[in-house]
């Protein structure tokens, strides 16, 4: 058989026409058409539901389309799929792994099946756990792994006997900005031996560093070729507003109603803008006080497709103006902890916590994963109780008065826990009574929230067959019903889509002004920029702790004058590693 | 207050079971095809026997003998033989559960006076139908015996043995299977529906929404606690009917206290349940647990066989078996009409299995926080 | 290289990753305890249930004895059923105090001599002697019928040839020698015990299999190895055979169990004893693949799984209840239950020896069973994802 000449440039995989429905649901894919080149990254990017891990079985021939037809390295997927999964890497949701085996067993199973020579092996083991730097780590079950470390494991291991063309289905999700800056050191590496790369994202940072970008939404092909080319429709229209006074929250809900401004989010205490091409700089600039100043900012895929999309949602929250105002005792601390300390066994997971949240602010948790940032939300919610410090939430001790802290806060978990086989209406129903509400108020509640969420439509449907979107918008609605003083988020709008995302914090933005506490933890960097306050968690200690300007001019260098939120995150992490190890 | 906050807990609770057809189809169906095939398939009678003739006799007291085994409504099929060799193979085979055999001089025997003998030889295999068999047979013979000429003569010294049935006068096995089997079957229907409960919360992540939100431990445990109960009394309902007008057995006692009992019965069913779910990490623990907890408890129960004859230090561990109360409860009350003491003094250490089991649950929850 | 190297190649890879898949589903079966308890803990729990609790040979039942004269002829009569092993008797002169002791279960039956009984006897007028027993437990309501009537008739017996020797008279003009072969003493656990055998194999094939498949499913890990050049048959037959070795393990513990603990005499061959499980487990094995692959659910598995094998082993096999004696519609529902066909030849095996004609005709109807099964779960777990 002879395969398409190896060189760098050719065409790997051809999309021609593919689409694909299940059952009576909308496509899942409609004639998606495109080309993965080897030596290239191919970004598959898009929201929850876009289409993008149907779109990655198909290629691997585990589906067929409906429609159309799909050539890998010049095989059919209908008729050769046996061959092409001999040639191909691939690295599902959850990383594929073997949780009860040990990274050595994992790594031995997947080259017998994929029929590693003998001879090659030792070799190959050794360059992959250099590679992955998992050496020290043979030994150990791959469920005691970190989330970084497990996605490492997954990539070694869809990478033994070298692939032509190599898949990662979100490959990014719920792990830290280090290890996913690792993740993608390591897979341009591979580009430069001529291996395809198909990179599943929705973050949208990542799709820009990719080399070609499929971009789906809801099962269509929005656009297809360089992230460059389709940043550059929003070229000159995207700014920086800074020197706001006042609050920067309601400045940016000022600005956002604005009809000449497309698309906005906060960056510590500026604020990023894309305007429409006929806007007027000064009036813009006006709306934020008298210093404010307008800068030119580099634009970036995010901001392109926001406006790809016709732009971000207002920045009226109808939600925030139907809040009551909290506005007793001014500067109160609503949400403290004291010296939280978690230990499991001999294993120190936080180690003496301690800061205040004042009342309407959003003060953010960040780290890798395993520093002990969950261990410390935990605490403070309820969820596990400190072996030594206290953890207080309006006041209440929440060992002592668990119950009456309880009652003044609302959560919401990553996963959106949310009763998936119950409705919309029924969810609304049960979380409304477990926070006390009965009679006139619970109906009053519920149909605000129906209207201002407009779940009317979808009253009946079981919440797990809800678009991600809509779950998260549930998710919240159940979490402020009672009015909390105080919200936890944990990865709120991790996966949602970047529309989705923005009503979200436009929501969150109004509640807090009206005086509602946040804390939220989160691995998105431009999730943390909308925090007032930061700390930064590493091996259970707090290694610094400010505004998200204040951390990111701690670590401006010479050499990076400007950084974002993710070097300072990676500068912080390394400096209090050299630190461990001097 | 609390109660606003139960009472979204138990419908909560209530709808995740009930409204998914899947999951409604086999809270309902499976039991009652159990109920309705095992009442029928599970018996200890012996009925439809097959078994193999070999008569070496001639005469007229053999051959009374064969007409009044074929009578009888136990036998199914008969075969006859001459051939020593095939009573060897038939048995071994199991194609016949008894051979009889008859020695030539069998009627001679009896018209002259002297002691004539049958030889029945059973498969050892099938101990207790072999021996029922053997049973009837003997019952056959006997009375067959009482009418020869010796017979006639020894007739007047007999006793009569006169049996009464009492509660259940034909020993009919169904009204003894049925009590049973509602019994067992709301077992293993509420232990697993409760063993998951908590198992599925934690694995789903729905578990800690319950624990931010300002529900108490107790409250969690009850509003856990209620809606099995609820579907539990739901299946006692439809068995009882079923009981009464399909296999149509008496219901002699009160039904106030058959529910009464039964509540507290499927709260130390519950309460179990609860706890296995507490101590599993995964689903699969929790089934594996609840089905570990299941068998030993269906076979100590006094179900198949009477618990005072287990070896002495297994007794004990029966106390904390609650289908052992239950069992006495809800027999009792069909066919016995116990009183409320008796009702009562099984009552109790239901109620203790319960709380104890049911504490331990919350303890266990509590201590997850740790 | 020429052809015939070329397909050796091809050969070794495939052994190569075969043993690959067995091999991981060995180290995960040793380390999940759940898997354990399943295997080797909960046999050996039901066997010694089996074999020391419940065993369907009654022992001392205990009953209430009411003497309603005291003649030494009725003294001799209670003497007798005192001296029964069978019995564990509390005597008392009014049957009135015995009533509530047999509602409460206290006693099983009531046994009654009646006044006059003596002087009836003498008076050869047939004294009737009443035994009333609890009927809410059927099972031990007829075996202290039975019992009591043979209490009845031996003193009967004794008393005549005592009478004889004076008279002249004979014993009893027919009487009926019973042999039980293979298990003379009727011991029930002598048949519970390899019955048992049988359910512990149904849990570790069907049960636990089906529970790992769809676990499999549940946690995306079946979708990595689709995407490698596995093909469907090696990852069903890789999953298959570490669990066939643990039935075959379990099997044999139990049987060592059987053996040298409760003394179950083991009288054929070892060769059929492995021939028979095998068997066995072809089908058990088919059915958990099936209902994985059906269900792709922990939950609903372990529901099937329980209802389809697990209680259908136990009740419609012939294990606890013959078979025979069932209506005819259930009748036919247990030719599809594989251990109706394993459990007589394991009790064949342990009891009475080898008896190939069975053994043969038992495997031939398992294995086609089990094909069907397979033929089935290959159908559904087609190397798709939709």
């Amino acid at each position: 058989m002879m395969l398409p000449d190896d060189n760098i440039q050719s065409e790997f995989v051809r999309l021609s026409g593919i689409s694909k429905s299940f059952g009576q649901n909308s496509p899942a894919l409609k004639n998606v058409s495109g080309i993965v080149q080897g030596g290239k990254i191919t970004g598959l990017v898009g929201p929850d539901g876009a289409g993008k891990t149907t779109l990655i079985r198909l290629i691997t021939g585990l589906m067929q389309p409906d429609v159309g037809s799909i050539s890998v390295v010049g095989f059919d997927t209908k008729t050769d799929a046996p061959s092409i999964q001999g040639l191909i890497g691939y690295m599902p949701q959850r990383f594929g792994l073997y949780e009860d085996l040990t990274v050595q067993e994992n790594l031995n199973l997947y080259a017998d099946l994929r029929s590693l020579p003998l001879n090659e092996r030792t070799a190959a083991f050794d360059e992959l756990l250099t590679f992955t730097d998992l050496k020290r780590f043979t030994n150990r079950l791959a469920g005691q792994l970190s989330g970084g470390m497990k996605q490492k494991l997954g990539l070694a291991c869809a990478l033994l006997k070298k692939p032509k063309l190599l898949l990662l289905d979100e490959p990014g999700v719920g792990v830290d900005p280090i290890s996913r800056r690792d993740l993608w050191k390591m897979v341009k590496n591979l580009t430069k031996d001529g291996i395809a790369v198909v990179w599943s994202t929705a973050y949208l940072d990542e799709a820009e560093a990719c080399d070609t970008v499929l971009l789906l939404n809801k099962g269509e092909l929005l656009f297809f070729g360089p992230p460059i080319e389709l940043t550059s429709r929003v070229k000159g229209r995207v700014f920086k507003l800074t020197g706001i006074s006042g609050s920067r929250r309601l400045a940016l809900s000022r600005i956002l109603d604005r009809q000449d401004v497309v698309d906005g989010v906060i960056q510590g205490e500026a604020v990023r803008i894309v305007t429409t091409a006929d806007m007027n700089g000064n009036d813009l600039a006006d709306t934020a006080g008298k210093n404010a100043k307008l800068h030119a900012a580099e634009p970036r895929f995010e901001d392109a497709f926001v406006d790809m999309l016709g732009g971000g949602p207002g920045g009226r929250s109808k939600l925030a103006e139907a809040a009551p105002r909290i506005d007793d005792q001014k500067g109160k601390l609503v949400i403290q902890a004291n010296g939280l300390t978690k230990r499991f066994g001999d294993f120190t997971a936080a180690d003496g916590i301690t800061f205040d949240i004042p009342r309407g602010q959003i003060f953010g948790l960040l780290g890798p994963n395993g520093a002990g940032k969950s261990t410390t939300f935990k605490m403070l919610c309820g969820l596990l109780k400190p072996t030594q410090g206290e953890g207080r939430v309006a006041g209440f001790d929440l060992r002592r008065d668990g119950a009456e802290a309880r009652n003044r806060l609302g959560y919401m978990a990553q996963k959106f826990s949310l009763y998936g086989d119950l409705s919309v209406r029924q969810n609304l129903d049960f979380f409304a009574g477990v926070y006390g509400l009965s009679g006139t108020r619970k109906r009053e509640r519920i149909s605000l929230m129906s209207e201002i969420f407009s779940f009317a439509a979808r009253d009946n449907m079981p919440t797990r067959d809800l678009p991600l979107g809509l779950k998260q918008r549930l998710a919240l609605a159940c979490a402020v019903m009672h009015e909390p003083e105080a919200l936890f988020l944990d990865e709120p709008t991790s996966g949602v889509d970047p529309i989705t995302r923005r009503e979200f914090w436009t929501h969150i933005n109004g509640l807090v002004e009206k005086g509602v506490t946040v804390l939220v933890t989160t691995h998105f960097m431009d999730e943390a920029e909308y925090c007032d306050r930061i700390s930064l968690i590493y091996r259970g200690r707090s290694i610094a702790l400010g505004s998200p300007d204040e951390l990111k001019a701690g670590v401006a260098t010479k050499q990076q004058p400007d950084p974002t939120m993710e070097d300072a995150f990676i500068a912080l992490v390394e400096a209090s590693e050299r630190e461990a190890a001097a | 207050m609390w109660w606003t906050r139960l009472k979204a807990l138990i419908i909560k609770e209530l709808l995740a079971v009930l409204r998914d057809p899947k999951s409604r189809t086999i809270l309902i169906v499976p039991p009652i095809i159990q109920l309705l095939v095992f009442s029928y398939a599970a018996t200890l009678e012996v009925r439809n026997v097959d078994i193999l003739v070999l008569n070496r006799d001639s005469g007229h007291w053999s051959e009374e003998l064969i007409k009044r085994i074929e009578g009888s409504p136990t036998f199914r099929s008969f075969s006859h033989t001459q051939d020593q060799s095939r009573v060897q193979d038939s048995i071994s085979n199991q194609a016949v559960i008894a051979a009889l055999e008859i020695g030539s001089t069998f009627s001679r025997d009896i018209e002259a006076g002297r002691p004539a003998t049958v030889q029945i030889i059973l498969d050892g295999r099938k101990s207790n139908a072999s021996q029922i068999v053997a049973g009837y047979l003997s019952q056959i013979v006997g009375r067959l015996s009482l009418e020869t000429p010796s017979g006639m003569k020894t007739q007047n010294t007999m006793i009569n043995v006169v049996p009464r049935n009492w509660f259940n006068p034909n020993l009919d096995f169904q009204w003894f299977m049925v009590p049973n089997l509602i019994a067992s079957i709301a077992m293993l229907i509420g232990l697993i529906v409760t063993a998951l409960s908590i198992a599925r919360e934690r694995e789903l992540g729905t578990f800690d929404q319950l624990i931010v939100s300002p529900l108490r431990t107790h409250e969690i445990v009850i509003g856990k606690l209620i809606p099995p109960m609820m579907i539990g009394i739901f299946h006692m309902t439809m068995y009882l009917l079923a009981a009464i007008f399909l296999f149509q057995i008496p219901f002699r006692g009160s039904l106030i206290y058959l529910y009464g009992g039964g509540i507290i019965y499927l709260a130390a069913i519950v309460g179990i349940g609860l706890f296995i779910s507490a101590l599993s990490k995964t689903q699969q623990q929790a089934i594996l647990g609840a089905f570990l907890f299941i068998v030993p408890a269906i076979l100590l129960s006094g179900f198949a066989t009477p618990i005072e004859n287990m070896p002495q230090w297994l007794q004990p561990i029966t106390l904390i078996n609650p289908l052992r109360y239950f069992l006495v409860i809800i027999k009792g009350l069909f066919l016995k009409d116990i009183g409320p003491f008796e009702v009562l003094h099984q009552t109790i250490p239901l109620a203790l299995i319960a709380v104890v089991t049911l504490s331990a649950a919350a303890w266990l929850f509590r201590r997850r926080l740790e | 290289m020429n052809a015939v190297n070329v397909s050796k190649l091809r050969d070794i890879v495939r052994a190569r990753r075969f043993f690959a898949l067995v091999r991981k589903e060995t180290f995960q079966l040793l380390r999940d305890p759940s898997s354990i308890l399943i295997a080797f803990v909960l046999p050996v729990i039901l066997l010694f249930l089996f074999g020391y609790g419940v065993s369907l040979d009654t022992g001392r039942t205990r009953i209430g004895l009411v003497i309603e004269e005291q003649t030494p002829l009725a003294d001799d009569l209670s003497a007798s059923f005192k001296g029964s092993r069978y019995f564990d008797v509390l005597e008392g002169r009014d049957r009135r105090n015995f009533d509530a002791k047999l509602v409460s279960g206290e006693i099983r039956g009531i046994i009654i001599i009646p006044a006059r009984f003596a002087s009836d006897f003498a008076a050869r007028v047939n004294p009737e002697i009443q035994v009333i027993v609890d009927g809410s437990d059927t099972n031990t309501a007829s075996f202290v019928q039975n019992y009591a009537q043979g209490v009845v008739a031996s003193w009967v017996a004794i008393r005549s040839v005592e009478a004889g020797a004076q008279e002249g008279g004979s014993t009893s003009p027919i009487s009926v020698e019973q042999r039980f072969w293979f298990n003379q003493e009727l011991t029930s656990r002598f048949f519970l015990v390899p019955g048992s055998i049988a359910i512990v194999m149904t849990l570790v094939g069907t049960l636990l299999t089906s529970l790992v498949i769809a676990r499999e499913w549940e946690r995306g890990t079946m979708e990595a190895m689709m995407a490698t050049p596995v093909t469907s048959a090696e990852l069903l037959m890789g999953k298959i055979l570490p669990y066939f070795v643990l039935g075959i393990l379990s099997m044999t513990l139990c049987v060592i169990i059987a053996v040298f603990l409760f003394s179950v005499p083991f009288r054929g061959s070892i060769l059929a004893l492995y021939l028979l499980s095998a068997a066995f487990l072809v089908p058990a094995l088919g059915q958990g693949l099936l209902i994985s692959a059906a269900t792709k659910n922990q939950f609903l598995a372990s529901q099937l799984a329980l209802i389809s094998a697990f209680l259908p082993a136990f009740l419609l096999s012939g294990f606890l209840f013959e078979i025979n004696s069932m209506p005819v519609a259930i009748q036919w529902i247990t030719f599809i239950v594989p251990a109706r066909y394993l459990i007589p030849s394991l009790q064949t095996l342990f009891l009475a020896g080898d008896i190939w004609p069975m053994f043969l005709k038992a495997m031939a109807v398992m294995l086609f069973i089990g094909s069907i099964f397979f033929i089935l779960a290959a159908r559904s777990t087609r190397k798709r994802i939709d």
